[in-house]
């Protein structure tokens, strides 16, 4: 039982980063039609960001974290904002070539970061308090797992929130089902579409320091392992749907946990894909279809 | 005479080409050390592998519009199948080639059926899924055959001695000057056929050749195993090239490389995938060569972050080549002549 | 044959459009100018280049070729969301309500400037006040025709382009639509696609029909429409109606 609890609340905590990244993910294609293969790069940025600002402020662990964290965040969203006002923006129009884009700068960046810090992990400012375990059920649970899941829903109900009562939020939510409708409104789309990438780098930045806190470190791969899980989730998800992706986020984390342990090893990761297999034979839209692309 | 003179250029690009282990001859900065030194020879081989392979993608992805993550998984399939069938299961030659042929053709035949009954983003992301079902199945090592992370070397006891050892390294390049050769005529027939055409129509507009009556699923699913087959001989000739198997052919990191060799070259044009791949794998090699040496180490920081990551170069490489020659290195020529072949993009492109 | 308009101030100039669709010359040099108030119905068989007109008016598909003027000032290049600012409301063929949002979001969307017309657009349609809280999505189509149309008349616009707001409704709808544009032409100057002669005679103050991606005749509605044979010609065997 205790076993069961742990690796439930496991399968969230990674589903909570999955889901972060694939909310942002689903926005970008959902909005803008591209399918950003850059956001791993995001992730890297992200985690790297927090990381070296953490070590230039110095202080206690916690100190940081929070500060370090913060400013990977930004960090995360203006490089995000920049890709798409230089690269992606002057691409409109043309959506293989936009893709492409991100592929050479999921390329360029990982190498850049690979280049500036090397392959080895770093570890990464982890609180005392986030090692130590609470009882839950008999179980020794880890405390981060809890900001990690924590973080999430708090994550969830402000994009939700904002999407159904800001006026930026309709116009991203009717934007995701018919753009040029919104255009056709006298909404200039593009500038939508700048911010909702920021915001997707934001997002990805912030999965990008849970990721630090999770494993404890911080390295060039991790952004791209997390981008393939992000991808089957938005995809199972349904893209441009937030409610979608969380849902799918908390089936393959835990799915993805209980395989592992109680199949063996790397059997969670071959499920995951065999569900994404099965989602799309059945739905090919994914499971909250919204988008009319 | 146009006709003959289009025959007359690759004619003789080949010849020299295979003529090339022959020559003692220097090609400073690009290649290090002469034509015919087994260095050399390596990293030419290599570059011509490529040239196939990437080939095998375009017919995917240039000419029949599937927009595949996945291709790797077929390359990796003929690097480990033929690995584990020599190295732990110690099977002789022909039977480890008559297997990995005959998986070769059905994995795709069934991966494929399953896959396309999907299109667009979604064909997408079922084929990077399988891939990375490959890449698990791979790091996890079952039974210990795929070696795991280390990956696994080659047992040479059933290759035949031409290629085994360094001074053989000219009978690998041949190898895969043939590959690359055999790789361009299936594709050069199987497009110039009537069911080339149709894929072409495919790709362009997949409703109208529905409404001729015919089923593109079937065709879609022939382009994709002939690519995916021609990717595991592929694999194959990799293996003896590299004597050892590797989880890195595995990676979505690969096909990505596969698609910007692609688009690097051109997509969908006679020689622009061959091009792209082969010029993609001598950059990649010589950068990192480049990389590495005491002259860049030298360097202060700023310049030699960059330089000594190949990925970031190709990467930066590529972010302006697709900004400023969409069309692969393949339209170069009609760009320089002026002519202009973008045509006016259609109202779904320009309503979204 | 072109008959000068008969109003004095021209809303809308188009000169020479032209308009590719992939290989297609689909408009082959489009003329015409449409009057202030009223309404200008623009007619022709399908597939002849009417709705194609009326999203190159609105910048949805690329204009290769000539000018579009509103109210004299130059349009042609501008993007969609510019033309529309200018004052341009407009209700495509297939009603493109979104139906993830609710009615009142629909129009909420539609706000452009500070005071939508929403007395204006409750009077003329004053079930959408009842359904203000339902998703689009599950509306009827003559009901988000209604959503349709009441976005466009939400803003004080100069020019509102309406693509076939009759198609596949039943009769007691469409007139109740013909009613509705009836008071909008009160207000502004309306460009109307439409296959319904009965609604064409109704609204239409001047004419211009298309065929083969031109136009072919312009001129006053009720004399186009008084002589049979020469409808029969322009626009096929019964011309139109639903």
């Amino acid at each position: 039982m205790s076993t069961f609890v742990l690796l439930t609340i496991t399968g969230l905590g990674l589903g909570a980063m999955y889901f972060l990244v694939a909310s942002g993910l689903s926005l970008i294609y959902g909005l803008m039609g591209v399918l950003n293969f850059a956001h791993g790069a995001l992730i890297t940025v992200g985690a790297y960001a927090a990381w070296w600002f953490g070590d230039q402020i110095g202080g206690s662990a916690w100190q940081r974290l929070l500060l370090g964290g913060l400013l990977g965040i930004v960090a995360g969203a203006v490089v995000a904002g920049l890709i798409e006002l230089v690269l992606i923006r002057p691409l409109y129009r043309r959506p293989v070539e936009q893709v492409l884009v991100t592929v050479g700068l999921a390329l360029a960046i990982g190498a850049l970061v690979q280049g500036i810090w090397g392959a080895d992990p770093k570890v990464f400012p982890v609180p005392a308090w986030m090692i130590d375990t609470t009882t839950v059920f008999g179980a020794s649970i880890p405390n981060d797992r809890f900001v990690e899941i924590g973080v999430a829903v708090a994550v969830l109900v402000g994009l939700t929130a904002f999407l159904r009562y800001t006026r930026f939020g309709l116009v991203i939510r009717a934007g995701v089902e018919n753009r040029a409708m919104v255009a056709a409104l006298g909404i200039d789309v593009r500038r939508a579409f700048t911010i909702v990438f920021a915001l997707g780098g934001a997002l990805a930045a912030l999965a990008g320091v849970l990721s630090g806190v999770y494993f404890g470190v911080v390295d060039p791969g991790r952004g791209t392992s997390l981008l393939i899980f992000a991808f089957i989730v938005v995809v199972i998800g349904g893209f441009g749907s937030i409610g979608g992706s969380a849902v799918a986020a908390v089936a393959v984390g835990l799915i993805q946990q209980y395989a592992n342990y109680y199949a063996s090893s790397g059997t969670g990761d071959l499920a995951v894909v065999l569900l994404l297999a099965a989602v799309l034979l059945v739905r090919p839209a994914g499971l909250a279809p919204k988008v009319a692309h | 005479m146009r006709r003959s003179a289009s025959i007359v250029v690759p004619v003789v690009v080949l010849l020299l080409l295979a003529i090339v282990p022959k020559l003692s001859l220097d090609i400073p900065v690009v290649l290090n050390g002469p034509l015919d030194s087994p260095g050399t020879l390596q990293v030419l081989a290599l570059c011509l592998l490529f040239a196939g392979i990437a080939l095998t993608y375009d017919l995917l992805f240039g000419f029949t519009g599937l927009l595949s993550f996945g291709h790797a998984l077929y390359v990796a399939v003929g690097v480990y199948v033929t690995a584990i069938a020599l190295t732990r299961w110690e099977w002789g030659l022909w039977p480890t080639l008559a297997f990995v042929v005959a998986v070769g053709i059905a994995l795709p035949f069934v991966l494929g059926a399953v896959s396309l009954r999907v299109g667009g983003i979604a064909f997408a992301m079922v084929t990077l899924a399988f891939a990375q079902a490959g890449n698990v199945l791979v790091q996890k090592n079952p039974y210990g055959w795929t070696g795991g992370e280390e990956g696994t070397g080659l047992n040479y006891d059933e290759i035949p001695d031409a290629f085994v050892g360094v001074l053989n390294t000219k009978n690998l390049y041949w190898l895969a000057l043939g590959y690359a050769v055999l790789v361009f005529v299936v594709v050069r027939f199987l497009v110039g056929s009537s069911a080339g055409h149709v894929l072409r129509a495919v790709r362009e507009n997949e409703p109208r050749v529905e409404v001729i009556g015919l089923n593109p699923y079937w065709f879609k699913l022939i382009a994709f195993v002939v690519a995916a087959f021609l990717a595991v001989l592929g694999g194959i000739v990799w293996l003896l090239l590299i004597g050892g198997a590797t989880p890195e052919v595995t990676t979505a990191n690969f096909t990505l490389a596969l698609l910007v060799m692609v688009v690097l070259g051109g997509a969908g044009t006679r020689y622009g995938a061959m091009i792209g791949g082969f010029l993609y794998t001598l950059l990649d090699q010589r950068l990192g060569a480049l990389a590495g040496s005491t002259r860049v180490q030298d360097l202060p920081d700023v310049l030699r972050v960059p330089l000594s990551e190949p990925l970031f170069l190709l990467g930066s490489l590529f972010i302006l080549l697709v900004f400023f020659v969409p069309g692969g290195l393949a339209s170069l020529p009609a760009r320089l002549r002026g002519i202009r072949t973008r045509r006016e993009p259609l109202p779904e492109e320009a309503a979204a | 044959m072109t008959t000068a308009p008969t109003a004095t101030a021209t809303v809308l100039s188009v000169s020479d459009l032209h308009v590719y669709l992939g290989e297609s010359h689909v408009l082959q040099g489009i003329s015409f100018d449409v009057p202030a108030d009223g309404v200008t119905a623009v007619l022709g068989r399908n597939g002849v280049g009417k709705t194609t007109t009326m999203r190159a008016l609105m910048g949805l598909v690329p204009r290769s070729r000539g000018t579009v003027t509103i109210e004299g000032e130059d349009v042609s290049r501008l993007p969609t969301h510019a033309v529309v600012r200018r004052g341009v409301g407009y209700v495509p063929e297939d009603r493109d309500v979104f139906a993830g949002l609710t009615v009142e979001e629909n129009l909420r969307l539609a706000e452009r400037d500070g005071e939508p017309r929403y007395e204006l657009v409750h009077d003329l349609f004053p079930e959408l006040r009842q359904r203000a809280g339902q998703r689009a999505g599950t509306l009827s189509g003559g009901q988000q025709q209604m959503v349709a149309i009441a976005r466009a008349l939400l803003n004080r616009n100069r020019l509102l382009l309406v693509d076939e707001p009759t198609k596949g409704l039943a009769p007691l709808l469409v007139t109740e639509v013909a009613s509705a544009l009836e008071r909008a032409a009160e207000l502004t100057t309306i460009v109307l696609v439409e296959q319904n002669l009965s609604v064409v005679q109704r609204l239409a103050r001047d004419v211009v029909v298309l065929d083969a991606g031109r136009v072919v005749h312009s001129g006053p509605a009720a004399e186009l429409l008084a002589d049979p044979e020469h409808v029969r010609r322009l626009l096929g065997v019964h011309g139109g109606g639903h």
